[in-house]
């Protein structure tokens, strides 16, 4: 009894030497990145170096789209270290894994602010996320830069939004169907806020535009069979199928969709979160002929834009492709750079004061930071997916939209935000 | 056995002033670790001494969240609707939102509710004699019927969002270090008053009677107990620690989401316990504390790794110590006293 049990604790002992030994080795160079932390952690903004949090889902469900965004946002900053950093300090970022888990991203999000004293963070995805760090940025008056489309209806004093607003994606979006495809819509998303709250806007308007919603379906999350769904798509023929879906589900749902012999000619499917990169996941043949919304895609024609997507694909990998969060998360970063240099200051208070008003020429064109509401002025596209997994541009609205975070401004939302 | 009595007040007196040796952010975070291992000790009452293995007390856990969450969400909305409500177009606040108003209702319900559900599931399918494998599917499915339901009715319970955005608690506000620390004593309280509580059951009559169905139901119905009732009533009552475990978690983390409740978060419960020694209520609990320490720390270092760190830590527990971390210390107790006693023998051969 003894000497087992003697034999298993040196078992146990040299197992985790070795799981120890093998996690200091390969991840050397964090360690090294770690130590660089610790050095300059008393010093913090005093210091040479100023510490920004970077929270992503880098593991979990979540980590397939999020850690793209690490990426553009560890760019952003070399580029802004390599012309001389910030104030004359150089930008050090702390990466921490948010684990697509919500309170997760609270921690972290509590940690970086009061442990690291980061100057700001750049994170998220999904709504629940922010929602998650939201309470821990206002209480610890922390910044937080939030890079992806999402369904409104938030304003956050220490939240500034990069991505899309409803009335930049959505609204813009189903007024273009209604014009050109169709007046039948058949709303289909996941079962979470996103899908869920858009569907709510967009039966508002069609109600007011004269469209009309002739079927109305969510699955859950990572869903797969799609056959009764799209036997009741064949039913009703809808002119238009506006997907709210996400993730590994859409994989599903366009194969099924292409295997039931409906084309895109048959019925337009118009998708809001399917960028280039989810192209790549779920393959280009399956989806070429349907449209995206966004407001930007990586054949965006801008001289800003060539040059980003050389970089990236230099920086990582030839066969990545850049998308809308991407860039957003990338702009994000200049946008805060470009803030502080005004300020004159890493100041919170201070940053926000003169991010106001901003105007910066990101890939997608002009954006314009909208003082009240902190979100962005965007230009909104719609594109049709190519055979190469690329978006030919349809339509644009030609000079970027102010954001309506609540749809204030219009009379058939009245109903939705009071 | 006095040296383990000693040894838990040392454990409760360290945890109690760790508001003046760890830092507020550290501190937030055992608060939370200290809401698991409440959880961690129910689990532990009902898998490893009454044998019932529960994969879904996440539900009960998140009811009791939800409960406090939703008094928390009325008293940050200061009189108006809830933010999530007006923009699903919910115009009056839903009936079975108002008593949630009256901070005393919220947690009498963040216990009672819990209990409730757990003592309807447990009487229907203990009565009916379904054990084992069978009721852990059972307790699962509970999960994603709920889940399901939460995610649902976004207009009543803020969808995958979940509830969030609180500002205080009877007025506290919530941020301030102080209401933090309060908070903070409040848990390792009831960790400890759930603790006793749970000791006393077990080793009284009730805690051989809950072995005994672990080991031989039939044996037991033989003998005249009617093993229902006191399945029931432990099911129940791990249900309701739960719940105060839920409410306890809202406060200091300021976040619910139907995601907290599902199947992951209800089989890592089931894991903290099976690595700290679930016939042990210490166990339970350091189980609880060590893991979640180990998933901060390793997450915050191996931003890339930590997944397979934590995972390699499972297995090794699994497979070298299947009594968990419980296991580990009583075989060194074991060992102590053997050679106590062989000194004691020996010191009488010399004497005589």
């Amino acid at each position: 009894m003894k000497p087992k049990f003697m034999r298993k604790l040196w078992l146990l002992f040299c197992i985790s030497v070795f799981a120890l030994g093998g996690c200091a080795a390969s991840s050397a160079v964090d360690q090294a990145k770690n130590e660089n932390k610790k050095d300059s952690s008393s010093a913090s903004k005093e210091g040479d170096t100023v510490k920004v949090g970077i929270l992503h889902s880098l593991s979990g469900t979540m980590a397939i789209s999020e850690v793209s965004l690490r990426d553009a946002e560890l760019m952003a900053i070399e580029q802004i270290n390599a012309s001389g950093g910030l104030l004359g300090k150089k930008i050090e970022p702390v990466v921490e894994d948010g684990a697509s888990d919500w309170p997760t991203f609270a921690e972290k999000a509590k940690k970086l602010l009061q442990k690291d004293r980061v100057a700001t963070i750049f994170g998220g995805w999904t709504s629940a996320s922010r929602k998650a760090m939201l309470p821990v940025v206002e209480q610890n008056n922390g910044l937080l830069w939030y890079p992806v489309q999402y369904e409104g209806m938030e304003s956050s004093p220490n939240i500034f939004y990069t991505g899309a607003t409803t009335n930049q994606q959505i609204v813009p979006a189903v007024s273009w169907l209604l014009k050109n495809r169709g007046k039948t819509f058949f709303l289909l998303g996941s079962d979470y806020v996103f899908p869920r709250t858009a569907n709510k806007i967009i039966k508002a308007q069609l109600k007011d535009e004269g469209g009309q919603v002739i079927g109305e379906e969510y699955t859950p999350l990572g869903h797969t069979d799609y056959s009764t769904i799209i036997s009741k798509i064949k039913q009703v023929k809808p002119a238009v199928v506006f997907n709210t879906l996400n993730g590994d589900s859409n994989v599903a749902f366009f194969k099924q969709l292409k295997d039931a012999g409906i084309t895109p000619k048959d019925v337009t499917v118009m998708s809001v979160s399917i960028a280039e990169e989810e192209i790549r996941g779920i393959g280009p043949d399956v989806l070429a002929g349907h449209l995206a919304v966004w407001n930007y895609f990586q054949t965006t024609d801008t001289p800003e834009n060539k040059a980003f997507v050389q970089k990236y694909k230099q920086k990582y990998g030839q066969d990545r492709v850049t998308d809308d969060p991407i860039e957003a998360a990338y702009t994000a970063v200049h946008l805060w750079a470009e803030a502080v240099k005004k300020a004159g200051s890493f100041d919170v208070d201070q940053v926000k004061k003169a991010a106001a008003g901003l105007e910066y020429k990101a890939p997608e064109g002009t954006v314009k930071i909208d003082g009240e509401t902190q979100h962005l002025w965007k230009t909104v596209r719609i594109g049709e997916i190519q055979a190469d997994g690329q978006f030919k541009e349809l339509w644009n609205s030609g000079q970027p939209v102010k954001p309506d975070p609540y749809l204030k401004s219009y009379p058939w939302a009245k109903g939705l935000s009071e | 056995m006095v040296n383990q009595r000693w040894g838990y007040w040392l454990f409760f007196a360290a945890l109690f002033l760790a508001p003046f040796y760890l830092t507020e952010f550290r501190l937030s975070l055992l608060g939370k670790f200290l809401c698991l291992a409440i959880v961690a000790v129910g689990i532990s009452l009902i898998w490893g001494y009454t044998g019932i293995l529960s994969l879904g007390h996440g539900v009960y856990f998140g009811l009791g969240a939800y409960c406090m969450a939703m008094y928390l969400k009325l008293e940050a909305s200061r009189g108006h609707l809830p933010d999530f409500m007006e923009w699903s177009g919910v115009r009056e606040l839903p009936w079975f939102w108002k008593p949630f108003s009256y901070p005393m209702v919220a947690i009498a319900a963040a216990i009672a509710l819990p209990t409730l559900l757990a003592a309807l599931l447990s009487y229907f399918t203990f009565k009916n004699r379904i054990k084992g494998v069978y009721f852990s599917l059972l307790s699962q499915a509970v999960v994603v019927v709920l889940v399901t339901l939460f995610i649902g009715k976004q207009e009543w319970t803020g969808g995958t969002n979940g509830l969030t955005n609180f500002s205080t608690v009877f007025g506290f506000s919530l941020s301030s270090p102080l209401t933090q620390i309060v908070l903070y004593w409040l848990t390792t309280i009831c960790l400890a008053l759930i603790f006793v509580a749970a000791r006393r059951l077990t080793s009284g009559r009730l805690g051989k009677v809950l072995i005994a169905i672990r080991d031989a139901e039939n044996r037991v119905r033989f003998l005249g107990f009617n093993p229902t009732v006191y399945k029931v009533f432990v099911y129940s009552l791990s249900a309701a620690f739960a719940g105060v475990a839920g409410a306890l978690f809202v406060l200091q983390v300021g976040l619910i989401s139907p995601e907290m409740m599902g199947i992951i978060p209800s089989i890592e419960m089931v894991l903290w316990v099976a690595v700290g020694g679930r016939h042990s209520l210490m166990g339970a609990i350091v189980g609880a504390i060590v893991m979640n320490t180990a998933k901060s720390f390793l997450s915050e270092n191996y931003p890339d790794l930590w997944l397979l760190l934590l995972g390699a830590l499972f297995v090794v527990v699994v497979l070298f110590v299947p009594k968990g971390l419980a296991g580990i210390y009583e075989s060194l107790v074991a060992v102590r006293i053997k050679a106590k006693r062989g000194h004691e023998r020996e010191a009488r051969v010399d004497v005589s």
